[in-house]
């Protein structure tokens, strides 16, 4: 039996990895001193689908929101063994929290088939591992978060061993689910040679159009759209068409997109500017050593 | 979602397992308690499973003064759907202004499923949670929120999350960093008994195997933790973390990078993705004090910390700085130590 799997990845920047100011001046976010990336659980939510593929064939789509610049991700994902990508971008997604983000993302699903959704457990932006079960929720579906295995399926039903904080457990539930899964799941493979040299030309409509713009600065806009449509339906042929979905194909309802469609908002964002304590020097010394553990003595802070 | 509540109470889901409390719902109580006093309102505990009333006065006297009691046969085992479907009825019902959950494998679970569900709002993993103000950039004073704080982008910055139009304001708070309140056996509360009504289609999970991994080590209730980090360059060398901790009865512990290295087994990992932990000592050995290090550490009653860098970052949180070659410190520190009096203890062991 073959499933259909939908995985929702993010690009995100490597917060690891920060050269410079994590922060402007302004308080916002200085996304340029941090390369972007495949969010790490992302990629074992995609080798968990893939597997999935292997062993019983199917379909793996995957779907990411963003900027245009995140089709890097979803090419990535193309070269590591994906069927088909589609990228979420609407200037209206703008400042969507975990809430309106699982919304948006819930529109992007309904218009696929699918037995089983992937997500990674959490991104490395924000930490929070809040819209897997969002999304399930938004969706009717169970939710399986912390996935730390290869998955069991029979027929219609899953088994999956899970982590359960201090222990973990089997779980077994009717597909469709939502998966959310953790790093220890597996190994992600890397991208195939055949597969980049089929991807490596794969595009959205828009990259298609900003790319055609930049080649012919003094094309009439209208020359330019049919450029592009010709160009769109050579990359169809050939599959490799990265599809682009905004909020009205999605039907989306406005009320629970982007900065109105998310309950939370910031208040405040600080640089962690660490308190400074009243610090002692001790001398690396025998004499120097032995002051300190006097006075922690004194302290009562060893007994 | 429920409108702006100005009585609601602040509740606190009361995570259980077989019958025993999580430490984490019980450290949030005392915080509950702090902001519910703020707002002049009631603190309530949500308790959830089968025969679990005996934890009710528990929660009392731990500061509720209400517990909201369901007990079914089908709510023993926690599962999302469940467990949310009823925490969802209660809310609707009486409208809490705040509701609060530990940031543990369950709360983190089943938060986001309430919100989902109830369209409000939901910040993960809180570190801090305040009462405050908030002026919008169009004028609009909002009064008395919850703060909600946390790090993000790996720490490197603190947000203050709030939410003031689709309430329950709603947070999950990272385990440890909150203080454990003592119990007031004189404490009088109020217990509400809800009736539970659920389906089949509530319980979609057949959970089949279930195991514990035990601990090896219980760092939060160390008081004295002695932590090694990649400064360290070996496992054979991170001996002398074992040793210095044996030394002072105390708990060894890590960085990330010593763990990723395979120093020591990630239980004794302390930090943002390992455990907060708050001794009466902490003895940094080789640590650099990455923000991700400090933001589990930095609430240490004393913090010694020894590295050959003077400009390490991990001595701008410490009351002892002592610049020099760990490997000449340590054993001078052990030294210094035993000549006090200190006897060695057996009960760390080194693997």
């Amino acid at each position: 039996m073959a499933y259909n799997c939908v995985v929702l990845v993010k690009q995100v920047p490597d917060t690891k990895r920060i050269t410079g100011k994590a922060m402007n001046d302004d308080g916002t976010v200085n996304r340029a001193a941090l390369p972007a990336i495949f969010n790490p659980e992302d990629l074992n939510a995609l080798e968990a689908a893939l597997d999935i593929k292997d062993r019983f064939g199917g379909t793996v789509t995957v779907i990411t929101m963003g900027l245009p610049a995140a089709v890097t991700t979803l090419k990535d994902a193309l070269y590591r063994g994906a069927d088909e990508a589609i990228l979420v971008t609407d200037a209206r997604c703008a400042a969507s929290d975990t809430l309106a983000t699982s919304y948006i993302l819930s529109c992007a699903v309904r218009q696929l088939k699918y037995d089983i959704v992937l997500c990674g457990r959490q991104a490395i932006d924000g930490d929070t591992a809040q819209v897997g079960p969002q999304l399930a929720e938004k969706l009717g579906v169970p939710q399986i978060t912390y996935v730390e295995k290869p998955v069991e399926i029979k027929g219609r039903t899953i088994t999956v061993q899970r982590s359960a904080g201090n222990g973990w457990q089997k779980v077994k539930a009717q597909l469709p689910v939502l998966l959310t899964v953790t790093g220890e799941a597996n190994v992600p493979r890397v991208a195939a040679a055949k597969k980049m040299m089929k991807y490596k030309a794969a595009m959205t409509p828009a990259g298609i159009e900003q790319t055609l713009k930049a080649e012919n600065a003094a094309a009439a806009p209208d020359e330019i759209k049919s450029l592009a449509a010709h160009k769109a339906g050579e990359l169809e042929k050939k599959g490799v068409l990265i599809k682009q979905w905004d909020l009205d194909f999605l039907k989306a309802d406005l009320t629970w997109c982007g900065r109105n469609g998310s309950p939370t908002k910031v208040h405040r964002i600080q640089s962690v500017v660490l308190a400074s304590k009243e610090t002692k020097s001790v001398e690396p010394t025998d004499d120097g050593l032995a002051g300190m553990i006097h006075e922690l003595l004194e302290d009562k802070i060893i007994a | 979602m429920i409108d702006v509540n100005r009585q609601g109470e602040v509740w606190v889901f009361a995570e259980q397992h077989g019958g025993l409390l999580e430490d984490t719902p019980i450290e949030l109580m005392s915080k509950g308690r702090h902001l519910a006093d703020i707002l002049g309102v009631g603190l309530g505990a949500v308790l959830l499973g089968d025969n679990v009333k005996g934890l009710a006065t528990k929660l009392i006297h731990y500061g509720a003064d209400k517990v909201y009691l369901a007990e079914h046969p089908l709510l023993e085992h926690y599962q999302a759907n469940s467990y949310a479907k009823v925490f969802y009825d209660l809310i609707h019902k009486y409208k809490p202004q705040i509701a609060i959950y530990g940031a543990t494998a369950v709360g983190r679970d089943l938060g986001p499923r309430i919100a989902s569900a109830t369209k409000a709002g939901l910040t993960a993993d809180c570190t801090d949670l305040q009462i405050g103000d908030h002026k919008t950039t169009d004028g609009q004073m909002h009064k008395n929120l919850l703060f909600q704080i946390r790090p993000a982008f790996g720490g490197n910055i603190i947000a203050t999350i709030i939410n003031y139009d689709r309430w329950p304001q709603m947070a999950t708070v990272r385990e440890g960093v909150m203080a454990m309140p003592t119990p007031n056996t004189a404490r009088k509360g109020q217990i509400i008994t809800e009736k539970v009504q659920l389906s089949p289609q509530e319980l979609p999970i057949e959970i089949l195997e279930e195991h514990t991994r035990a601990k090896k080590v219980d760092l939060k209730a160390s008081r004295i933790i002695v932590a090694g980090g990649a400064g360290l360059g070996s496992k054979e060398n991170f001996r002398l973390i074992w040793d210095l901790a044996n030394c002072l009865g105390g708990a060894p512990a890590a960085t990330r990078a010593a763990i990723d290295l395979g120093f020591i087994d990630h239980d004794h990992q302390v930090g943002q993705t390992g455990t907060t932990v708050r001794p009466s000592l902490y003895i940094a050995v080789g640590i650099s004090g990455a923000i991700q290090h400090q933001s589990g550490m930095s609430q240490s009653q004393k913090i010694v910390a020894i590295n050959n860098d003077p400009q390490a970052p991990i001595f701008d949180v410490a009351h002892y700085k002592i610049v020099g070659d760990l490997n000449e410190v340590v054993p001078r520190m052990i030294k210094a130590i035993k000549e006090k009096g200190f006897k060695e203890t057996s009960s760390a062991e080194s693997k």
